[in-house]
């Protein structure tokens, strides 16, 4: 049990500065979301609620506007639903890894958002740490930094001690990094291209709000027309 | 609050169900145990680079493009970011220098 133990620390510890820049943005990104919940008349407590219970950042955004007399719960089902399809297609790169992590794949599976997704895929393990172990951590931290960034906005986002407007590029920042990491390994290129072009293709078509769902499709449906040519490295899922 | 404890409660629930919905989902299509077919294993290991091409245009998709600062400030960001990235292989440099350039940039300009 002490071994046990010590290994989670040791995972914990390996984990942090990968979770860093994840860190940065979603404390802030948090921290937004708090202070439009708490304009709402919801204390910090509810912001710290929703962030545990929820854990998706566009998709409480927008669940802000929900909280008003006369909701109709099929319509935030809706809503939700088409900010967060995207999601649907993350889980079939983490099949067999979550397969094998037992019952803590259910909280991985909760965990699943855009920057946790992205970090379980690509961060090379180290050595020295059970890979379950380094993977729950990196989902534990990543959604500790959100709960504690809302909750901070629900109690005092209008005081920051400094002008942070733009501080959320860190996100964006976050996935040109891995891009390039990606972009290293010559299998990953072709893959990379048809994400942006089929992206950037959907953006001018159905606008800002509506072109990740015809994206992730399109996406899907050229990797799967391209089989063929794609299917030069055969190595281990999702690396 | 605009309605009340227990609707509010409800609504959060509504959402955080939904939200694990789609997460699940693949799970649920494929449980453990069951046999993953060669073309699922194939899309698993091609959507990734594809969904991180995507979410770098996803995370842009509100920068204005035809109009003033014609998207300067991210251009030059993400160009840093990723040139600094190539040439160090440093995470916290890239993203933090990247970072740091876009909100000089946007408060400035």
């Amino acid at each position: 049990m002490k071994g046990y133990r010590k290994g989670y620390r040791k995972a914990f510890q390996r984990a942090f500065p990968y979770t860093i820049p994840v860190l940065t943005g979603y404390l802030f990104i948090g921290i937004a979301f708090g202070v439009m919940f708490s304009e709402k008349g919801y204390s910090f407590l509810w912001a710290g609620l929703m962030s545990l219970l929820v854990y998706a950042g566009s998709g409480q955004y927008l669940a802000v506007n929900f909280f008003a007399p006369g909701v109709s719960f099929l319509q935030v089902i809706f809503l939700t639903l088409m900010v967060n399809i995207r999601h649907i297609f993350y889980g079939i790169s983490l099949l067999e890894k979550f397969h094998g992590m037992g019952k803590k794949r259910w909280y991985m599976i909760f965990g699943l958002t855009d920057e946790t997704y992205s970090l379980l895929c690509t961060t090379k393990v180290p050595e020295d740490v059970e890979e379950d172990q380094f993977l729950l951590a990196v989902s534990l931290l990543d959604q500790s930094y959100w709960v504690i960034g809302s909750m901070i906005g629900g109690i005092a986002g209008n005081f920051l001690p400094f002008d942070s407007e733009g501080i959320d590029f860190a996100m964006t920042a976050l996935f040109v990094v891995i891009f390039v990491e990606q972009w290293m390994e010559k299998k990953n290129r072709a893959p990379e291209v048809i994400g942006v072009l089929a992206a950037c293709f959907c953006l001018q078509i159905f606008g800002a709000d509506g072109f990740v769902l015809p994206a992730m499709l399109l996406i899907t449906l050229l990797l799967f027309v391209g089989r063929k040519r794609l299917e030069g490295g055969e190595e281990e899922p999702c690396r | 609050m605009p309605v009340s404890a227990f609707t509010s409660f409800l609504i959060i629930l509504a959402v955080a169900v939904t939200t694990f919905g789609t997460r699940v989902f693949p799970f649920l299509v494929f449980p453990k145990g069951k046999e993953i077919p060669d073309v699922v294993k194939y899309l698993g290991r091609v959507l990734t680079p594809a969904v991180i091409g995507m979410l770098v245009v996803y995370c842009l998709r509100s920068t204005t493009v035809w109009s003033a600062p014609y998207g300067l400030p991210e251009a030059a960001a993400v160009a840093v970011t990723a040139l600094l990235h190539v040439w160090k292989r440093n995470n916290l440099l890239s993203i933090g220098a990247g970072t740091v350039l876009y909100m000089v940039l946007i408060q400035c300009l």
